[in-house]
């Protein structure tokens, strides 16, 4: 029998069996690319997932699968998570772009939600995406007047646009308050290695660095900073709560959840629909964790005051003037960057000295 | 006293009953895993075993499933087992495997979007040598300056891995990725899609290329000079020296032929079952192909059956994971201890168990 | 580009840091290897190490009874693999590959509940006015425990096996296991006491980790540091002395690496970011070409077998 013939019969069954018993509960599937115990990415992810049920109780049921690399095996997975009668499908890794959109073409009854990607080619496929950059923008606003030695450093994972996003969106706001900052960035070539990521928040120590951001997910450069008085860090994608009040002296946490239950409720009630999302701070989806002791209370006060006009969609962190490292302009005054030119983002802003790597 | 005692020749009804002692075993103590963990064990060794073979709703899928998993394995293996028997290590299939992607891809996205049936052998062939050349490197280092190969093939794959990384953010990012990392999808355009040849079946050219190599393997081993060359150098290097066989020339031929069926596979993957070039787009294969070849004794036939289990379990434990919220790092351990199951239980086929008061062994 | 920025003083203290956990994980594989077996499964015993040792450090708040838990389940797990090899006579590169699976998916499962814990600190040594001195007080003085205690091993070991009777049997037990036998030697005694010795310094690789060098415990955090203690073994010919060289050769490039793009080298970050892997291959292309050199090759029994057919 022809697999297509089959996987339309599966769902002609599945279609009558939720059309008979309504009270079947709705079925959602998580698809992670690391473990849960990451403490990062997909424990995040998997908080996403916990609200869910937390949310609609016995109405809905939960099935995840972790470490499902992003080759080869993404599309079997999902394959048969969508066999297996999921209605909806969250799969939370940028390389899952593609197996997303090819089985979502298999089960158009099934929906599926890609994180961070941008294709959609069905009808039953969204994509969402956090604006961690209003977050780094406040992280940016703390760093610049915290540092002494007027070097902030940031250990990145890959040179692509959502790293360069914040690399940005940290230096500009660093340097709106400090003109004199410097931005030291340490490309770690892996999303996961914890031992790499302490030696290069270590590097960054020695080389006079006091206030280190990290793009990578382990709490190592904040254990790194915590042996040397005066150096701060920033919790990512978790809280990182048990480094406070310092080295953690704030932190950017990627908050899924209320993104999780509104789109499964709207699974629920019939009126999903597909499209992008983009949520930030207003949405609840980029927080700001809790401003330690350390950091002066005017200080405190004006990143809450940031944090008060992202939310209220007052202020954008990409708000011209701003320049690109070339010197050419990118933002004329006033102009307000477009999520296409967000999104694309593959240059530094001016005064960053280090190049991207080609 | 139980002691053991070597049989003149392996036995061939416990070759064949020994994994199935294995897998038994294995459901035992799996079960005991299971149920520490407070999961139906009987439920996880159905879903493992039973589900992707026979259950109504999946079986149809993951059937197939099982070539697709099992064919970049088999292929790899077969080209490592010849070296391994011949005493030559290379523990770097991974980064061959990679590179003959990487190479395989650069050639077809070169030429991209031209339509013809003669980009896709070209592919094949620019992977073969990509893999092949990349296992060069740790040969001609053995061969000229006597550089162990072990630590050069490995470190090779943490090279490959950084090579990867830069490819897919940067040289074969694709164009119209609006800055994203990743190539085009090679799966998507014809002249270079690698597609299930036959619906239902699983079968593409990968698969097709791993029946191949297991059959050639099979009979160069058992009927061609360079397998009783290979042979011999890996039981009697000595001896293997005296009867002609040039050690630099096996060394330089072993690691060509495993470097270049694992570019080869690499390639098969990143036009199908993968579609693209991304930086994580390698996911361990050479490293599995490595158990797989001593799970199959070194032996063609062995290897194929090999990879077939190793894939069943792969399957089988995605569908418990999310059927029944086994964490991934149970199959995980599940996996180990089959693993150490069907190898230890091998010693039957080798040896005899005596039991009572013979000398001490 | 400011390289002035990078002291070369303080380099060397930290790569000292950065290279303990192959360091210690290389050492304990070169005696299992110079007994004659091969175990690759270094990667899974390092991590079952790290979350012992983090489990124990955290319930007890004591990193020494950590370090020490460490070892033990290095060894205990390490026994697995010298059962399975030395007892059913398995396949040594096979088992050792199984090891690592099952290490990996074992310590997940025990450190479920140990993420996003803080594990106590190991402090450094204060060992005064040495620790004071310029230069050589903060590389040679100033570190943890740990970092000595891996250098001692290195001394032990290198003394155990050149001068003792003990390292006289082991090399032969390694070199020609009939031989050894036929002298009267436990081959398999003394070879499962050597693996287990080798599991225990992987352990307490792993245990650095995630109580000194992180230190915290995540799924999977040695990301192949078990792999690298492999390859050192091999660069160093099977000499405990270049056992350090290489892991601090090693260590070292890493550390440099890191430290040359926060300098803002003009190199490209590839290029930097496989350097430690490319310069180990050269540096042991150069030290083997030279064939003046002898005794290079590994222990002549390596991996294989071995049963007493009489």
């Amino acid at each position: 029998m022809k697999l297509t013939k089959i996987l339309a019969a599966a769902t002609l069954v599945s279609g009558l069996a939720t059309a008979a018993v309504a009270e079947d509960p709705t079925k959602v599937g998580f698809v992670y690319v690391g473990p849960i115990g990451d403490g990062g990415w997909t424990y995040q992810h998997d908080q996403g997932r916990l609200a869910v049920e937390a949310a609609y109780g016995d109405k809905v049921e939960t099935v995840y699968q972790e470490n499902v690399p992003e080759g080869a095996d993404a599309e079997r997975v999902l394959t048969q998570m969508a066999l297996s009668g999921a209605d909806i499908i969250f799969t939370t890794s940028f390389g899952y772009m593609d197996p997303t959109n090819n089985v979502a073409a298999k089960f158009p009854d099934v929906k599926f939600e890609h994180a961070t990607g941008y294709k959609r080619e069905h009808d039953n496929v969204s994509t969402y995406d956090a604006r961690f950059y209003e977050g780094r923008a406040i992280l940016g606003t703390i760093a610049g007047h915290m540092t002494q030695s007027n070097k902030i450093g940031y250990i990145a994972s890959f040179p692509i646009p959502e790293v360069i996003q914040g690399i940005n969106s940290s230096f500009l706001h660093a340097q709106k308050v400090n003109p004199d900052v410097e931005m030291v960035v340490i490309w770690a070539y892996t999303w996961f290695d914890p031992a790499k990521e302490a030696d290069a928040a270590k590097a960054m120590i020695e080389q006079g660095v006091d206030v280190i951001l990290q793009h990578t997910d382990s709490t190592a450069p904040l254990a790194e900073a915590a042996k040397t008085p005066g150096v701060i860090g920033f919790g990512q994608a978790s809280d990182m709560a048990e480094y406070k009040p310092s080295p953690r002296v704030a932190s950017i946490i990627d908050e899924w959840s209320p993104y999780y239950v509104k789109r499964v409720g709207e699974v629920m009630d019939g009126t999903w629909e597909n499209g992008h999302s983009w949520g930030g701070m207003a949405e609840g989806e980029v927080v700001i964790g809790e401003i330690t002791a350390p950091v002066p209370a005017d200080v405190k006060a004006e990143a809450e005051a940031m944090v008060a006009a992202i939310t209220s969609g007052e202020y954008h962190p990409f708000t011209g003037p701003i320049f690109k490292q070339d010197g050419s302009v990118f933002l004329a005054e006033g102009e307000v960057a477009t999520d296409l030119q967000l999104v694309q983002m593959d240059f530094y802003v001016q005064g960053i000295t280090a190049e991207i790597p080609q | 006293m139980i002691r053991l005692e070597k049989r003149p020749s392996p036995s061939r009804a416990w070759t064949i009953a020994t994994p199935l002692v294995a897998v038994a075993l294995t459901m035992v103590a799996g079960s005991i895993l299971f149920m520490i963990l407070g999961k139906d064990p009987f439920a996880a060794i159905k879903t493992i075993f039973y589900d992707p073979l026979f259950h109504p709703d999946f079986a149809a899928f993951s059937r197939p499933q099982l070539l697709v998993k099992a064919g970049p394995l088999i292929l790899i293996a077969i080209g490592l087992s010849m070296g391994f028997k011949a005493g030559i290590w290379n523990i770097g299939a991974e980064g061959q495997y990679i590179i003959g992607a990487l190479a395989g891809a650069a050639v077809g996205l070169a030429l991209y979007p031209a339509e013809s049936f003669l980009i896709y052998p070209a592919m094949v062939i620019a992977g073969a040598l990509g893999g092949w050349a990349w296992a060069m490197i740790p040969a001609i280092l053995r061969t000229k300056f006597r550089t162990n190969e072990i630590l050069v093939s490995l470190l090779l794959v943490y090279v490959a891995e950084n090579i990867l990384a830069s490819a897919a953010v940067g040289w074969l990012r694709n164009p119209e990725g609006g800055g994203f990392p990743g190539s085009r999808n090679l799966s998507k355009w014809a002249s270079s899609a690698n597609p299930e040849l036959i619906s239902g079946t699983g079968m593409h050219w990968g698969v097709v290329a791993a029946f191949i190599a297991v059959i050639l393997a099979y009979v160069v081993m058992s009927r061609h000079l360079l397998g009783f060359q290979i042979q011999l150098a890996g039981q009697a290097p000595r001896a293997a020296r005296f009867a002609g066989v040039n050690p630099s020339r096996l060394v330089v031929l072993c690691l060509g032929i495993s470097g270049m069926l694992a570019g080869m596979a690499g390639l098969f993957e990143v036009t199908g079952p993968a579609g693209q070039i991304s930086i994580d787009f390698n996911s361990g294969y050479g490293f599995t192909a490595i158990i797989v070849a001593f799970l199959g004794r070194l032996n063609p036939i062995g290897i194929l059956l090999a990879g077939l289990l190793m894939a069943l379990t792969y399957i089988g434990g995605e569908l418990a994971q999310f059927m029944l919220g086994l964490p991934a790092a149970a199959i995980q351990a599940f996996q180990g201890m089959l693993l150490f199951f069907l190898l230890g239980v091998d010693v039957l086929s080798n040896y005899r168990i005596r039991i009572g008061t013979g000398k001490a062994a | 580009m400011d390289l002035s920025a990078i002291n070369p003083v303080v380099l060397t203290a930290s790569l000292m840091v950065a290279a303990t956990p192959i360091l210690l994980a290389a050492i304990g594989e070169l005696v299992v290897e110079k007994a004659g077996v091969l175990n690759l499964g270094v990667e899974g015993m390092m991590i079952i190490g790290a979350i012992c040792g983090f489990a124990i450090a955290v319930e007890t708040q004591s990193p020494l009874l950590g370090f020490i838990a460490a070892a033990l389940g290095g060894a205990v797990l390490s026994m697995l693999f010298g059962f399975m090899t030395q007892v059913l006579l398995s396949n040594q590169v096979a088992t050792g590959l199984a090891l690592t699976l099952f290490g990996l998916g074992l310590s997940s499962l025990m450190g479920q509940s140990y993420v996003g814990i803080k594990a106590p600190s190991t402090p450094s040594l204060n060992l005064g006015p040495l620790s004071d001195l310029p230069v050589v007080g903060k590389i040679l003085f100033s570190h943890d425990l740990m970092v000595y205690v891996s250098i001692a091993i290195i001394a032990g070991v290198w003394y155990m096996l050149r001068y003792t009777r003990t390292g006289l049997v082991l090399r032969a037990v390694g070199e020609s296991h009939d031989a050894a036998h036929a002298l009267g030697y436990k081959v398999i005694r003394i070879r499962l006491l050597a693996i287990g010795f080798g599991g225990a310094c992987a352990g307490l690789g792993g245990a650095y980790l995630s109580l000194v060098r992180v230190p915290q415990w995540t799924e999977g955090m040695t990301a192949g540091a078990g792999w690298i203690a492999l390859a050192i073994v091999v660069f160093a010919s099977w000499k405990p002395w270049r056992v350090m060289i290489g892991a601090y050769l090693f260590g070292g490039i890493t550390v440099l690496q890191l430290n040359l793009q926060a300098a803002g080298a003009k190199i490209p970050v590839e290029l930097l970011s496989m350097s430690p892997y490319l310069i180990t291959i050269l540096v042991l292309v150069i030290i083997s070409s030279d064939r003046r050199r002898a005794a290079l090759s590994a222990p002549a029994d390596l991996g294989k077998s071995f049963h007493a057919s009489l």
